[in-house]
């Protein structure tokens, strides 16, 4: 129930703009209202459809429909550590997506403060330098907004704004390297083929420190799971960020420009600040933060199989299971909880499938007699030796939650 | 050492740039066209218009629907950011409505 009563004008993109197909497979947008959800978000208001309106994605749920901000339900991350292309989080600044990428013509530039600018088609790519794979969890700056206590403006996401994947793709660094990085250069900056929809806004871009562009792990990656990019996460290349929030991981990567001197566009410099403190934690209404941009992520474990008011069996074994993950480092251990926080169990640890991936945890709960109330806490600690925390960190923009997850089963 | 180090790791990239295409690491991109929807919906009730003609351009509404209750400054603030950050062309005369508007429903999370 929304007290907007929208209505339905039954208007598409294409109408819109007026233009035609350009060619390659076109998949139609048929209107579908696969259905409901209800998120469990902080005090409520977490009605949403679920769609399957966008091109490449099976069921999803509506968040925004231009541009699209598309969640994963919350099921598909009990079924592996991988996340389906097809269900895979989707979330875009502006509604400017170009409509076709023609592989052919399509060239990647690495320019600016280089010895010798270059112009890559996607087959130079892909054939001509060193392919690299690896697992890594991307995740929105703001995924579980909306279990933010007080609650802040921004989209009102649970937890399903992140997904990890395979990414195939070759370093950055090898880039960089055959462009010949000159001397005094300080950050290297990307921007995708997304385009600001009214004259003057600031085209998406984002920047990285140099000697994090030459990191080992940063790709840019021309596949996920073993597949072409879907068209929305990025379609035909993406830059990868192992380990760092995913604003970093400019989609539709076209642009690699080395600049001599600190970005300072919009969204390097101004969007996607974090309070400069422990957490990103700040008080309410606190003034006079220092902030600086988002970077690393935290430590999160979550539970997959059960949710909260689930029924589980009496004086009998019931595996409570999930994935974590370490964030910027890999996970070391897991620990579940069924007291309180007072005593912490060390749970199973599925196979690693690479230190910036998901890790499957499991363990198993004995509830003594039917009607017992079982609440059960789970948390990860990376291994940098960081633990989530039991206390829920707060900011304006509700960056960065990595709060202990609970969840409250009783024995039936 | 580092700069020598470095035209070291250029003269092997720029080998492998130019060297021949090894045909197990090829992996096949098709060129791709899609259709994206829009979003059909729209704000309704009294004082709709000026929200429609104008937030409508760059995004489609139901975001906007389901944001926790915020105060008026909150929304003065986001609507202010999309007029002078996202330069939306918003007509002086609609400004103060909008923010009205916004600001007198309400939202579905609180």
């Amino acid at each position: 129930m929304n007290p907007f009563n929208f209505e339905k004008c039954g208007l598409t993109r294409r109408t819109l703009l007026g233009g035609a197909a350009l060619g390659g497979a076109t998949i139609l947008s048929a209107p579908a209202w696969a259905g409901m959800v209800d998120l469990p978000l902080y005090g409520g208001g977490g009605e949403r459809e679920t769609t399957t309106s966008f091109p490449q994605k099976g069921e999803m749920i509506l968040q925004r429909t231009r541009p699209p901000l598309l969640e994963t339900p919350w099921e598909t991350f009990d079924k592996g550590v991988f996340t389906p292309n097809d269900q895979f989080y989707v979330r875009w600044h502006w509604a400017g997506i170009p409509d076709s990428v023609n592989v052919d013509t399509f060239r990647l530039k690495v320019h600016g403060n280089v010895q010798q600018e270059l112009s890559l088609s996607l087959s130079e790519l892909i054939q001509k330098l060193p392919k690299i794979e690896l697992a890594a969890v991307n995740q929105c700056s703001g995924n579980s907004r909306g279990f933010f206590n007080p609650r802040v403006p921004g989209a009102q996401w649970a937890n399903g704004a992140m997904g990890n994947a395979k990414w195939t793709g070759v370093r950055l660094r090898d880039l960089l390297d055959s462009a010949g990085v000159k001397a005094g250069s300080v950050q290297v900056r990307f921007a995708g083929l997304e385009k600001p929809v009214i004259d003057g806004g600031p085209h998406f871009m984002k920047s990285l420190s140099i000697d994090h562009a030459r990191d080992d792990d940063v790709i840019v990656a021309y596949a996920m799971n073993g597949e072409a990019l879907p068209f929305l996460n990025g379609f035909p290349l993406r830059l990868i960020v192992p380990g760092w929030y995913a604003t970093y991981w400019v989609k539709m990567l076209a642009d690699i420009e080395v600049l001599d001197k600190p970005d300072d566009n919009f969204w390097t410099k101004k969007a996607y600040l974090i309070p400069d403190t422990p957490g990103a934690n700040i008080k309410p209404g606190e003034k006079d933060v220092k902030m600086v941009p988002i970077n690393r992520m935290v430590p999160r474990s979550f539970f997959t199989n059960l949710v909260s008011g689930a029924h589980i069996k009496a004086s009998a074994s019931n595996e409570v299971r999930g994935i974590a993950f370490g964030g910027d480092c890999g996970v070391a251990k897991v620990e579940t909880s069924i007291d309180g926080g007072g005593n912490w169990q060390v749970a199973q640890l599925g196979p690693d499938e690479g230190k910036f991936g998901f890790r499957r945890w499991s363990t198993a709960i004995t509830p003594s007699k039917v009607g017992d109330g079982v609440s059960v806490k789970v948390r990860c600690t990376n291994t940098n030796g960081e633990v989530q925390s039991d206390t829920p960190n707060w900011n304006p923009s509700g960056f960065m939650r990595n709060v202990i997850e609970v969840i409250d089963l009783v024995a039936a | 050492m580092q700069r020598f180090a470095q035209s070291l790791t250029i003269l092997c990239a720029v080998t492998l740039l130019t060297g021949t295409a090894d045909a197990k690491d090829a992996f096949d991109l098709k060129s791709e066209s899609f259709d994206l929807p829009t979003g059909d919906r729209t704000f309704i009730g009294a004082g709709a218009d000026p929200v429609n003609n104008n937030c409508l351009t760059c995004h489609s509404a139901e975001m906007v629907m389901v944001q926790p209750k915020l105060s008026k400054a909150n929304w003065e603030g986001i609507v202010k950011k999309m007029i002078n950050v996202y330069k939306a062309p918003v007509p002086d005369e609609d400004v103060g409505p909008i923010i009205e508007y916004l600001s007198n429903h309400p939202t579905a999370g609180r």
